[in-house]
């Protein structure tokens, strides 16, 4: 029965990593661009949650009416005056720069809120402690459950804008060939922004979720993005229910390490990610030549 | 006045120029066909003219615009529309989908998805299907129909037969040809580069010969033969026919 309880809590927290990771996935899967801030701008999301909380005594969930607005902006922002530059140069240099806004962010956020940890927790009620009780005993948090159904409803909604909209075509398109997507008509460079909006947007509830569930401070970015980076490279770079998937994966994975031992939460995590990929590796072949090679060169006097 | 004047217009692959002060006036409702063998400058041509090449000097003036500095999907909202060679398709979205994005151009005229249906009957029973999953004339006609979809006034036709049966050709010629209404005003303008002769002679109304980025040759296809062409395709110069210049 400990095994089904820890099975069901790693597919909730699988729910929290797809939430986290959507965003990661969907700027990946239109522009390529890996964003290495993305964790550090949910933890920004989490702190403006947490300013609204603190100062005007606005529910976290309320707050997102005026935080997802204002994070959609500064992706738009964001794609204007530094991503939409930085790509041009090729696929090292938003990398590289999304690293140093990251660094910017986590120290900005140092200097100007300290570095006491924070938590959304208290101004949740009891939301964050209240759970259901399945058949078998197994225990579910409310606060799980319903971050893993937001998380469900925004793929959800992320995969039938993509399907069913005009924006969603365009974005396909640009995703598949800017250059031709131009040729008739789409604006790739909106529809880029528009892009970077959206992923900010999800970034913004990812973040409320991170701050009701746990706790945060100015450097807890860097560690949610591995999270969310495990997550996308585990379902498959630029899929949206893969994501899904590489998040419940990574979930369930850490949940079941923490029962082998206490140290395992995320040893378990990491090597289910090393084994995905080096599997995906070996059976795209890139491994085996990485290994001929590796072969060749030793064998070469 | 013309309707799309290329004057003096270079573009560049790295150190390579492979488009060079080449000077074009095209009318309302001409069609004209760019000749050339591999490695002459057609398609560089093209791309820059449809904005997705960069112009590294001279101008592009399009209904009296100069477009030299406008991106791409600005010229296909103004009525420039390009088919590109290998037909660059969105792949992974249905045929439905792929003409329906060109409404992105928000151009008016007589092109929807009905009209280009009726011009394309084939594509019907294949609307739902993937793009890439479609034979090679089906692919040609999406291609041909998603630039239709953004009511250009100028159509430029990147070797719309390359790749395709003979059959297949034939049907594409078949559907392009209501638009090819030899010189008339309310006609669609077409600039199309094509390797197959005969079918060029067949639709053109000037023919313009390019040889390593340059114009050559240029006249109306029934004051030219298909020798002098010839000639001026491999390089070797014959005196001009009647009604043609050679620059």
């Amino acid at each position: 029965m400990i095994w089904l309880n820890q099975l069901v809590q790693g597919l909730m927290l699988g729910g929290y990593y797809a939430l986290l990771a959507c965003g990661l996935s969907f700027m990946f899967g239109v522009m390529r661009i890996i964003n290495l801030a993305h964790g550090s701008l949910a933890v920004l999301s989490a702190y403006l949650l947490f300013l609204l909380a603190d100062r005007y005594d606005i529910h976290p969930l309320l707050g997102l009416v005026a935080v997802v607005p204002a994070m959609a902006l500064l992706g738009w922002v964001l794609h204007r005056l530094v991503l939409e530059r930085s790509a041009r140069a090729g696929a090292l240099l938003p990398l590289l720069s999304t690293f140093g806004l990251a660094t910017v962010l986590d120290n900005s956020m140092f200097q100007v809120f300290g570095a006491d940890t924070r938590s959304l927790a208290p101004y949740i009620d009891s939301l964050s402690y209240d759970s259901w009780t399945l058949p078998g005993g197994v225990i579910v948090g409310q606060l799980s459950v319903l971050t893993f159904v937001v998380a469900l409803a925004l793929l959800g909604g992320l995969h039938l804008m993509l399907a069913r909209t005009s924006l969603g075509r365009r974005i396909r398109a640009a995703a598949h060939d800017a250059d031709t997507a131009q040729l008739v008509g789409v604006n790739a460079r909106s529809v880029y922004a528009a892009s970077t909006a959206i992923a900010l947007t999800t970034v913004a509830i990812a973040g409320a979720f991170l701050a009701m569930r746990a706790t945060f401070d100015p450097y807890t970015g860097p560690q949610q993005l591995i999270f969310a980076f495990e997550a996308v490279v585990i379902g498959g770079a630029g899929s949206l229910w893969g994501t899904l998937i590489g998040g419940i994966v990574l979930g369930v994975a850490q949940s079941l390490g923490a029962q082998v031992h206490s140290q395992g939460f995320l040893i378990a995590g990491h090597t289910t990610f090393l084994v995905v990929l080096l599997a995906r590796e070996y059976a795209t072949g890139s491994f085996r030549r990485w290994l001929r090679t590796l072969r060749l060169r030793a064998a070469t006097p | 006045m013309s309707l799309l004047k290329i004057e003096a217009l270079e573009a560049r692959h790295g150190l390579l120029t492979a488009v060079q002060g080449i000077s074009l006036d095209i009318e309302q409702g001409e069609t004209v066909a760019l000749v050339g063998a591999n490695g002459a400058g057609k398609t560089t041509l093209l791309r820059t003219l449809a904005g997705v090449h960069p112009v590294a000097a001279g101008r592009i003036v399009f209904d009296g615009q100069d477009v030299s500095a406008v991106p791409a999907n600005f010229r296909a909202a103004a009525g420039l529309a390009l088919v590109p060679e290998g037909r660059k398709l969105f792949s992974n979205m249905t045929v439905e989908e792929n003409l329906l994005v060109a409404l992105s151009a928000k151009r008016a005229g007589p092109w929807n998805l009905a009209t280009v249906l009726e011009a394309f009957p084939q594509l019907k029973p294949k609307l739902k299907a993937a793009a890439g999953t479609l034979s090679g004339g089906q692919q040609q006609a999406t291609a041909i129909g998603r630039a239709l979809m953004t009511n250009p006034r100028v159509l430029l036709l990147d070797e719309v037969s390359l790749g395709l049966s003979p059959l297949a050709v034939q049907g594409v010629y078949d559907s392009l040809r209501s638009l090819m209404g030899k010189g008339t005003p309310q006609s669609t303008t077409v600039v199309l580069v094509e390797q197959d002769l005969q079918r060029t002679f067949a639709v053109a109304d000037r023919i313009v010969c390019m040889l390593e980025g340059k114009v050559v040759a240029s006249g109306r296809s029934d004051e030219m033969t298909r020798d002098q062409v010839m000639a001026y395709y491999f390089g070797h110069r014959t005196p001009a026919a009647p009604g043609t210049s050679t620059k």
